[in-house]
């Protein structure tokens, strides 16, 4: 397809000592990886360092101090407030990821039993990815014309008569902010189900159902335990990003709704760092507790 | 043409159900940013027109958001660049087996998975120690890049492993060395896929709310904007200056979608 002609190329020959060559062969690889490598310690792994050090440092009310005391972490252990806001925050977890389960998998096994042409697969698929590129924050704003008191759901179930005064319960709720989150992570849910759906070998459906098998056992049998590592990745997906959640809490929930994330940003408002970041490092914990607890269930070597 | 069974037609209309739950609310602003003036931020519409959309640009509606645009596409085109270099070099060095390549890319595949409030925390954290002063262009963009970089490496991957080596070997038979290679074989090949990758880039740097949210120091980008809009604007211009900013999101990503899926076709024809 270019129009470069290999006689340019062929012109350009430098004969190399071979040890150089050699050398430059092994070396590739860490140079072209280098700036991806820095860029994710320096913005990831060392504030992250960061974090686990001002966790022991102290708070006097308007800055920290360099120094070692646990007294961040017996705080948040002694609170009641800690285990409140985590039962709260494994509530929304467990909501969220049923929902992107239950309503992701019809659509990744839909688009991808259903749909025959692969053209059709992958624009339908296309099409559910297109608003995870959009603002999370209009997207959450949307909902407040449809589940507001005076919003569309309302207005239609007071019209038909279902009931009589505005169901409160449907903005600014633990509702609405579940609501909002499968809406805006659900994609994290049905792009690797997709995947490991397409990857079945439809050879595998055809021999069953040649042997008997009925469409449930098929599913049962052949596809749910080949499409496990898919589920796997997309709860791991769904699971930390509602573990860490605090803007769609804080914009759905309307005040009440609590959240570990939420609770981190609110001591980070008051400049409370060192006890934010005790916080924060009993949450990358328990998050990665969670993390590892889905990959010794379903292994996912596979699909990497 | 095959019967189709009960089950195609009870998932289908289950798929549809879903488009709708995922474009209808997003529809809903769209047609309430077409209200004439004596629109409100909820249903029945009175009248129709552009109203709205005019008074976007007026800035004692919804506060001035020209500035927040422009830094909004300065961070964007900047964190781009930056990701778009990054990943198509990491992604050439995973061609072949290295040691650490595995650490690489479970700490890429952490960047994604990391809960995002220690982003946050941790670079307000970091440019407290040091002494900084947070700010969109620099803290901010860190935050950015934690969250591009691993969606654009991921891409870049899956672009590489479906790339056919033989022109390069070609090349390199040839006699031509690596950097010449890269300039005049491999660079034209993954072009439209790097313009794709970077559209996308951009459109997620644009949006980007979480991550920055804590750490964008005196100035807003565009979503912190918009977010800070949502207390105290009470009229219909909210939507449509979430209108235009979708509007504008979605351009990006349909051009995107076309670029890459063009240069696929173009590599399996």
């Amino acid at each position: 397809m270019t129009s470069t002609t290999p006689k340019s190329a062929a012109a350009n020959i430098s004969p190399q000592p071979k040890a150089i060559v050699k050398n430059w062969d092994g070396l590739k690889p860490y140079l072209l990886a280098a700036p991806q490598t820095i860029t994710l310690c320096v913005f990831l792994v060392f504030p992250i360092l960061l974090i686990g050090v001002v966790s022991f440092w102290e708070f006097n009310g308007y800055s920290m101090t360099p120094a070692f005391t646990l007294d961040n972490y017996i705080s948040v252990f002694s609170s009641d407030v800690t285990l409140k806001t985590y039962v709260n925050t494994f509530k929304f977890v467990g909501m969220v990821w049923l929902a992107t389960l239950l309503i992701g998998y019809p659509v990744a096994y839909f688009l991808s039993f259903h749909i025959k042409k692969l053209k059709w697969q992958v624009l339908l698929f296309l099409i559910c990815t297109i608003p995870f590129w959009t603002s999370n924050i209009i997207r959450m704003i949307s909902w407040v014309p449809l589940l507001g008191k005076e919003g569309l759901v309302n207005q239609l179930l007071m019209g038909i008569g279902l009931i009589d005064a505005p169901l409160e319960f449907l903005l600014y709720s633990d509702f609405a902010v579940v609501l909002g989150m499968v809406h805006l992570y659900i994609i994290f849910m049905i792009a690797p189900i997709f995947n490991s759906l397409m990857r079945i070998d439809r050879t595998l459906i055809t021999a069953a159902e040649d042997m008997g098998a009925s469409g449930f056992n098929v599913f049962k049998e052949i596809v749910l335990p080949l499409s496990a590592p898919g589920i796997a990745i997309g709860s791991i997906f769904v699971v930390t990003l509602v573990m860490g959640e605090f803007i769609t809490v804080r914009m759905m929930g309307g005040g009440q709704a609590a959240s570990i994330g939420k609770l981190i940003q609110t001591q980070i408002g008051s400049v409370q760092y060192p006890l934010a970041a005790a916080n924060a490092i009993i949450l990358l914990f328990v998050t990665l507790l969670l993390v590892f607890s889905i990959l010794r269930v379903v292994n996912i070597r596979k699909e990497l | 043409m095959k019967q189709r069974s009960l089950s195609f037609y009870l998932l289908a209309a289950f798929f549809g159900l879903f488009l709708l739950f995922l474009y209808g609310p997003m529809l809903t602003i769209f047609i309430l940013s077409l209200q004439g003036p004596d629109g409100t931020l909820t249903f029945p519409i009175r009248s129709f027109g552009f109203y709205w959309l005019g008074q976007v640009f007026q800035e004692q509606r919804v506060g001035n958001f020209v500035e927040p645009f422009q830094r909004s596409v300065v961070l964007g085109a900047i964190v781009t660049v930056l990701v778009a270099s990054m990943a198509t070099l990491s992604a050439m060095a995973f061609r072949q087996k290295f040691r650490g390549s595995t650490v690489l890319f479970y700490l890429t595949i952490s960047a994604l998975i990391v809960p995002s409030i220690l982003i946050s925390l941790g670079l307000g954290v970091m440019f407290q120690i040091m002494g900084w002063s947070t700010n969109w262009l620099t803290s901010g963009l860190g935050a950015h890049l934690t969250w591009t970089l691993p969606i654009a490496f991921l891409i870049m991957l899956g672009i590489f492993n479906r790339f056919n080596p033989s022109y390069e070997e070609a090349a390199k038979d040839l006699g031509a060395n690596d950097p010449k290679t890269f300039r005049e074989i491999v660079f034209p090949l993954i072009l439209p896929s790097l313009i794709g990758v970077g559209l996308l880039t951009f459109t997620l740097s644009y949006d980007e709310f979480t991550r920055t949210s804590l750490v964008s120091g005196q100035y807003n980008t565009l979503p912190l904007e918009i977010f800070g809009m949502t207390t105290n604007v009470t009229s219909p211009a909210l939507y449509a200056l979430g209108t235009l900013t979708t509007l504008f999101s979605f351009t990006m990503i349909i051009i995107a979608y076309v670029t890459v899926s063009r240069l696929n076709r173009r590599q399996q024809g």
